[in-house]
């Protein structure tokens, strides 16, 4: 299969233990079978990694991955994945982020990057077209992700090079950390950061100047011009593509607080009464918002925002998100829009993933408040909710894994079988992954079943069910296996190709346009069915990597909170209960041709043209591996 | 009748798709490289600002002037530049007598390169698009008349 368009052909590993690099030919029917991104990156980690490979050194690799569309003119094309074996929950993890970074890879002239190995001593790594190169990063270790990224282009003198980094919390290999990259984007959740930092991997700065080449570009353009044009102004999601581009993802804050889905001091309530008051023009107005995009996207949810005055005056944020919003805002029972900014700020310099770190900030407040923790063990902070100075304090301990910082570096699962006590009961996540903002359960059965089945943990974005579950009768289960189903399988498209799913899925880009997207740029006849086949595929796929490291039904399930009586809100007296979600799991299960443990079955991968993944299945299955 | 293009940095959300569809449009090959690209957006990441750079379509051109070869002409009915890459040498002396930065020079080719404004119907502006609470985009091109009301309500707005 020849390359006509999208793809680059190159694959670039790096060991680093080996202190080398190689440049592979991308295997073409793997391409046509996996797309690129998420799902070709998923494969090779399936075949490469040895199972039970420990996340936490040289045995692990990270995998930067584009995909065809990436740094093409779709929009939102400027976005990468890095998959690897997540530290926080020993599961599959991918880890997304846009900018003008993930564009760069493709216009050094590579697909994929495969960093594998463990450096001796900090490095970071070089990238300029074909010359690949490992630098020393001792004077950059302990520097914040900020003055790495500054620094790096001062030593490369060239403000166009693009570079993604970890901060202490990478070095540090906290579960929480993030590589963030042009400043203000950030691949976060499932500690990312740490797996880099245990390579002592400080960073990777790309300059690129080959062209990636567009099939048929007449064709794409016109699409963009016309189909795309006509959805952002008048098709079905033209609404919330509005709020998008005005408020960024903010926007859908008033909806989830009316719906009592709002992540609340530590998801103890689905409304907070500080949102009731939210104006998201006034927020526009105090933080002097600017819009600004990743490459080639015209949704601008990016929101650049700087406090003008008052004890946080000067700190700034280039990405206001609803996550770090309420999980630094609502769920830490704080209403202030310059502190979320400041905190916001200071986790991407430090490296921490600001849902991650708030996620367990609200843990270890209501621990305090509960009397799990007294004010001896968090070293003196006064830990209760909407106390802010405590939040910023601990936020440095977590990251230095300062005192009791150490324990909540971990993330949520680990610090609440350490505390034990019962607090388990509230450590709010799913495999080991913190929720996000939206509080599932009764309110929202539909991101019940979002979480739970999510393969990476709790996740909102293999699917938000959020407007689309208003259309289906509210607090049942009905309709929302399918619906998960439909939505999640919608991404998985744009998550290979690479293409940011929140700017397609606004746009209201589904398979119909996927397939002539992807004709149009890689120049091969794709239609609807290969997109529901390859979202099948890719589903399938990495369900078998995690029952292959262990994971099984028990495991798609939920914080017991969030099978406890609401109290408040639309949903006062109703309950979601463990059948409701069963039932939800059995269904979701039997659509994807899962059996009823979710093994995928032999006729279900053999259809899906999955013959070798169905094989080692057998394989693991044989050897007890798979329980 | 001369047009040209109209830029408001003010609300410039640094997306670069004029440079990828510049790059693209111009090629030979169909590809996208915005390190090609006949306009530059230059990046103050760390503040959020953007400020488009792109050629000014000057009458008494610095760079025709500076060009020893004759390799920059210049349309007098339209006002569009256009490079001889026949006739241009590579010296890049053009690149150093723009005031702006608004030339660039194209590495795989070894020649300069500035906007054409794609013969009249610039791909830049058909890619840039209004957010809907500004309602207009960042970049356009109009009638020069058009062009001198938009800076004085642009200026009026700012006072």
């Amino acid at each position: 299969m020849s390359i006509n368009g999208g793809y680059t052909g190159k694959i670039l590993r790096i060991d680093l233990s080996k202190k080398s690099s190689t440049v592979e030919p991308l295997n073409m029917l793997e391409a046509r079978r996996f797309i690129g991104g998420r799902g070709l990156a998923a494969k090779l980690l399936f075949d490469e990694l040895p199972s039970g490979a420990e996340p936490i050194g040289p045995e692990n690799k990270l995998i930067f991955a584009t995909g065809p569309v990436t740094g093409t003119l779709v929009p939102g094309s400027s976005r990468y994945v890095i998959v690897t074996k997540s530290p926080e929950t020993k599961l599959f993890l991918d880890s997304y982020a846009g900018g003008n970074f993930p564009a760069e890879i493709k216009y050094a002239g590579y697909d994929l990057i495969i960093i594998e190995g463990n450096a001796e001593k900090p490095t970071y790594i070089w990238i300029d077209d074909n010359h690949v190169e490992l630098r020393d990063a001792t004077h950059l270790w302990g520097k914040t992700t900020f003055e790495t990224e500054t620094s790096l282009k001062k030593e490369l003198r060239n403000d166009t090079v693009r570079v993604a980094s970890i901060g202490p919390a990478g070095e540090n290999l906290s579960n929480l950390a993030i590589v963030r990259n042009d400043y203000w984007h950030r691949c976060g959740r499932g500690g990312v950061g740490a797996v880099m930092g245990s390579k002592k991997l400080k960073a990777m700065a790309i300059h690129g100047s080959q062209g990636v080449r567009v099939a048929d570009p007449q064709a794409l353009m016109n699409y963009v011009l016309t189909n795309v044009e006509e959805k952002i102004t008048k098709g079905a999601m033209a609404i919330v593509a509005t709020g998008l581009m005005k408020y960024g993802t903010l926007s859908g804050i008033p909806a989830m607080n009316a719906t009592n889905i709002l992540a609340t001091r530590n998801f103890q309530k689905g409304q907070f009464e500080g949102a009731h008051e939210i104006d998201l023009d006034v927020i526009r107005s105090i933080l002097n918002v600017r819009d600004t995009a990743c490459m080639c996207c015209s949704i601008a949810c990016c929101k650049f925002g700087k406090v003008k005055s008052g004890q946080y005056a000067e700190a700034k944020s280039g990405s206001i998100q609803q996550e770090t919003h309420s999980m630094i805002g609502s769920n830490l029972g704080v209403d202030s829009e310059e502190f979320i900014v400041k905190v916001s700020a200071l986790c991407d310099d430090l490296g921490l993933d600001t849902i991650g770190t708030g996620a367990v900030i609200s843990f270890a407040m209501e621990c305090y408040e509960r009397g799990f923790l007294s004010q001896k063990d968090l070293g003196g902070i006064d830990l209760r909710f909407g106390n802010q100075h405590a939040v910023i304090e601990l936020v440095i301990m977590i990251a230095y894994r300062r005192g009791i910082g150490d324990l909540f570096a971990q993330g949520i699962k680990l610090a609440s079988e350490k505390i034990g006590q019962g607090s388990e009961e509230f450590a709010m996540h799913a495999k080991g992954l913190a929720y996000p903002a939206y509080r599932p359960g009764v309110s929202s059965p539909g991101f019940a079943l979002a979480y739970a089945v999510a393969d990476r943990g709790a996740c909102h974005r293999r699917a938000r069910p959020f407007v689309a579950e208003q259309t289906l009768a509210p607090f049942v289960t009905e309709g929302r296996a399918k619906l998960y189903k439909a939505l999640y399988d919608e991404r998985i498209p744009w998550h290979c190709a690479l293409c940011c799913d929140l700017a397609t899925c606004v746009l209201g880009l589904n398979f119909k346009d996927a397939a002539s997207i992807f004709s149009a740029v890689v120049g091969w006849e794709f239609t609807e069915e290969d997109m529901q086949t390859l979202a099948d595929r890719v589903a399938s796929l990495i369900r078998v990597y995690n029952l292959r490291e262990g994971a099984t039904r028990a495991d798609d399930t939920l914080a017991p909170r969030s099978f406890q009586r609401e109290t408040n809100g639309p949903a006062a007296g109703k309950v979601f209960t463990k059948e409701m979600l069963n039932s939800m799991l059995d269904e979701y299960y039997a659509l994807r041709g899962w059996n009823r443990e979710g093994i995928p079955t032999t006729e279900t991968l053999d259809k899906l043209d999955l013959v070798d993944v169905s094989k080692q299945l057998k394989k693991y299955d044989k050897l007890g591996m798979i329980k | 009748m001369k047009k040209k293009l109209f830029i408001d940095k003010s609300i410039c959300t640094g997306c670069r798709y004029c440079e990828a569809v510049c790059s693209l449009v111009h090629s030979h090959n169909h590809q996208v490289q915005p390190r090609r690209a006949r306009i530059f957006i230059h990046q103050d990441l760390i503040n959020g600002i953007f400020t488009p750079i792109v050629c000014k379509q000057c009458t008494k051109a610095p760079c025709v002037e500076a060009c020893n070869f004759g390799a920059i002409l210049i349309d007098p009915l339209l006002g569009i530049h256009t490079i001889d890459p026949q006739k241009c040498t590579g010296c890049m002396a053009c690149l150093e007598a723009c005031p702006f930065g608004a030339m660039f020079f194209d590495s795989e080719q070894n020649v300069a390169i500035m906007c054409d404004l794609c013969k009249g119907d610039p791909k830049c502006v058909k890619f840039c698009r209004a957010l809907p609470h500004i309602g207009y985009s960042a970049l356009d091109y109009m009638t020069v008349d058009e062009w001198l009301r938009r800076r004085v309500r642009l200026a009026l707005a700012k006072e």
